[in-house]
């Protein structure tokens, strides 16, 4: 789950990392109010979507004065942003963060993430602030620094220490710049995130170890014992379909194609996608309805398929396993009684009592073009467009 | 003797009286799986289908000897449970369950670090369909008639993307001596390297069925194993060649956030490996059958 920049400011910010002053505006008038409140000259108008690159994409407005602050919010508000990460159709600006503008001096990198080799939280930073983590790694792999932590024990503050020296910071300011990467790593521990990101973590002219802008993103799995962190979620900034499909408990990922497809198990979903490609065609969505494949997931997956104006194919492809075949055939066949269905169906059927679901779907009203195999289902499907 | 779990592995369930615990409990009994108890807290001393319940994996491992466990248990408890078994003493430990958080899986690998190799349990998935040696017994939740037996191993990330490829085997007439469910998520009990590694030593395995996906550093790191170190043919699948970058395909792990984690990135270094590539989930029956026909 991804959170908006301020929500990870604050957050960061009650672990003990300075941030700049600013506050959450919904309105112009508000913003041009928050401007005063926060005092100074010089102003950030800073756009809250789920994405990096909203500098690039006109997102970020440098003003100043509070009338020009008011302005700013005005032109974002309600907007859709396209930056290199939403994807063409943008997301929506319905939050605005007013922040007093930085002298920066120098803009560092500092993120922190789950390592998957070592399975450890390893922290990386680099004097190359700014850039993306991809860039830096790409550009100038050898500004980069690393430490792991030994999730046992937390971090320790030589690790901080360490890091902070080798980003070259003055020794006056080892003391702070080890506090914020202290903070960052106890805030990663402590509420299960799997991502923290200050870029650019800056020093600013006045001396101070600001986070200039944060990403925090956080487990899914252990949001059970998160009530605080995920109640930040929010909703109009994920795909809707995503948000309908999560809701009811099924793992849907919206694609570019137009074959729908309905699978059972993510391995099996991902891999007919693959068949589906290989055959000479796009598919519209990963869905998996879970190993189980129950009837009231089916006609959730349905519902959600065909709420899909893209989707021109549905193929469904279920391995039965202890389920059997002949209960996910009348699944499907209560489903089509419920939902209309307008697009050509392939159905595959495998696993457990395979006959007998196929003759269920047969001896059903139920119009579909029948598949054996993962190859024949993908190449019916591509060949119903 | 099959790897990890044999005929007469005894088996208790954690989280025996629950409904997902009772079901697959039922199953394995049917299969033929030595099924000694069941741990319930709270309700020890009570039977359950006939066997025993205990308050504790201690307990139980004292009463019936029992090596081996798997947990029904929700998420929010299954780490817990899954230290509990390495501390009884149990050898080998399925966790079915899906969405343990990451940081309790890191924890469970570090607290499993205070025992010596030999001591140490093999802890198999989270999210995961579990192991099976045809034949002999199961230890998970897949459709145990669809496996033959016979000498080749399965490594799957999938459950039903393996199931898939012990139906196409079994088509084919090919039989399993065991196969293993490793799970989706991005930290995991054992790897590809730490099962595939099991089957190179493994007298009852000729060759190796490996199904991957995209995320994570696993198959690049069973890869490399198999170029130093096995003299048995491996065969691989790699799923998600059309998946986007950055996004979690349904596995928590089926993610691509670093160079090398995308299919056909992994399928490239496979294959410098000397992996044998099933270039499409149709054909990893007949890739096998192909391999199997040049040893």
């Amino acid at each position: 789950m991804d959170i908006h920049e301020y929500q990870a400011k604050e957050i960061l910010s009650s672990f003990g990392v300075t941030i700049p002053r600013g506050g959450i505006v919904y309105s112009p008038e508000n913003a041009e109010n928050k401007a005063r409140e926060i005092g100074g000259s010089k102003w950030v108008v800073k756009a809250q979507i789920h994405s990096g690159a909203r500098g690039k994409a006109g997102g970020i407005i440098v003003c100043n004065s509070p009338l020009e602050v008011a302005q700013a919010t005005d032109k974002l508000l309600g907007k859709k942003l396209v930056t290199n990460q939403t994807g063409p159709e943008g997301k929506i600006v319905n939050r605005i963060y007013i922040e007093e503008a930085t002298d920066i001096e120098k803009e560092l990198y500092l993120g922190l993430v789950f390592d998957r080799s070592s399975e450890s939280i390893m922290v990386v930073a680099s004097t190359e602030g700014g850039m993306s983590v991809e860039e830096i790694a790409k550009e100038k792999p050898e500004t980069i620094i690393r430490s792991k932590i030994e999730v046992a024990v937390g971090i320790q503050s030589f690790q901080a220490r360490e890091l902070a020296f080798g980003l070259g910071i003055d020794s006056d300011l080892i003391a702070r710049a080890s506090d914020t990467i202290i903070g960052c790593a106890k805030a990663f521990s402590e509420l299960d995130a799997t991502m923290v990101e200050v870029n650019p973590l800056v020093i600013s002219k006045q001396k101070q170890i600001l986070a200039l802008d944060c990403k925090m993103s956080f487990d899914n799995n252990a949001m059970f014992r998160r009530n605080k962190v995920s109640e930040l979620r929010d909703k109009s900034q994920e795909d809707e379909k995503e948000v309908y499909a999560s809701d009811r408990g099924l793992n849907y990922v919206s694609l570019d194609g137009n074959i729908g497809n309905i699978i059972n198990g993510a391995g099996l979903a991902m891999a007919s996608m693959d068949m589906i490609k290989l055959a000479g065609g796009e598919p519209a969505n990963f869905l998996d309805v879970g190993g189980g494949a129950t009837p009231e997931k089916i006609v959730k997956a349905f519902r959600l398929i065909t709420m899909d104006k893209k989707v021109k194919v549905i193929l469904v492809n279920i391995f039965a396993g202890i389920n059997r075949c002949d209960w996910v055939a009348e699944g499907i066949v209560q489903a089509l009684e419920k939902i209309e269905v307008k697009v050509p169906l392939v159905i595959r059927l495998a696993g457990t009592n395979v006959e007998k679901g196929n003759k269920i779907l047969k001896d059903s009203k139920i119009n579909y073009i029948e598949a054996s195999t993962l190859e024949e289902a993908a190449n019916k499907a591509v060949a119903a467009l | 003797m099959s790897v990890i779990i044999h005929k007469d592995t005894k088996i208790i369930i954690q989280g025996f009286t629950g409904k997902m615990g009772t079901f697959h409990a039922e199953e394995m009994i049917k299969y033929g799986s030595n099924i000694v108890g069941g741990v319930t807290p709270g309700k020890g001393g009570q039977k359950h289908l006939n066997k025993p319940v205990f308050n504790t994996v201690k307990d139980a491992v004292k009463d019936t000897g029992a090596t081996a466990s798997i947990l029904f248990v929700p998420p929010a408890f299954a780490a817990d449970s899954a230290m509990e078994a390495a501390d009884a003493g149990i050898k080998t430990c399925v966790a079915i369950v899906d969405g343990i958080p990451s940081h309790d899986m890191i924890r469970i690998k570090r607290y499993m670090r205070r025992y010596s190799k030999t001591e140490k349990m093999t802890l198999v998935g989270p999210n995961c369909a579990g192991i099976i040696s045809p034949g002999k017994s199961m230890l998970g939740i897949m459709p145990g008639h669809i496996y033959k037996e016979g000498r080749v191993g399965i490594i799957s990330r999938s459950g039903t993307l393996g199931y898939e490829a012990a139906q196409q085997m079994k088509n084919l007439d090919i039989g399993i001596s065991t196969s293993v469910g490793i799970g989706g998520d991005p930290i995991n009990g054992s790897s590809f390297r730490d099962i595939i590694e099991k089957f190179e030593a493994d007298d009852e395995t000729d060759a190796v069925l490996m199904i991957g996906e995209i995320g994570g550093p696993q198959e690049v790191a069973a890869g490399e194993f198999v170029k130093e170190n096995m003299k048995k043919p491996v065969i691989g699948y790699i799923a998600g060649l059309t998946a986007p970058k950055g996004r979690v395909m349904g596995h928590a792990g089926a993610i691509v956030s670093a160079y090398g984690e995308s299919a056909i990135e992994k399928v490239e270094i496979l294959k410098e490996c000397g992996v044998t590539i099933s270039k499409n989930p149709s054909v990893m029956g007949d890739t096998v059958k192909s391999v199997l026909e040049k040893i």
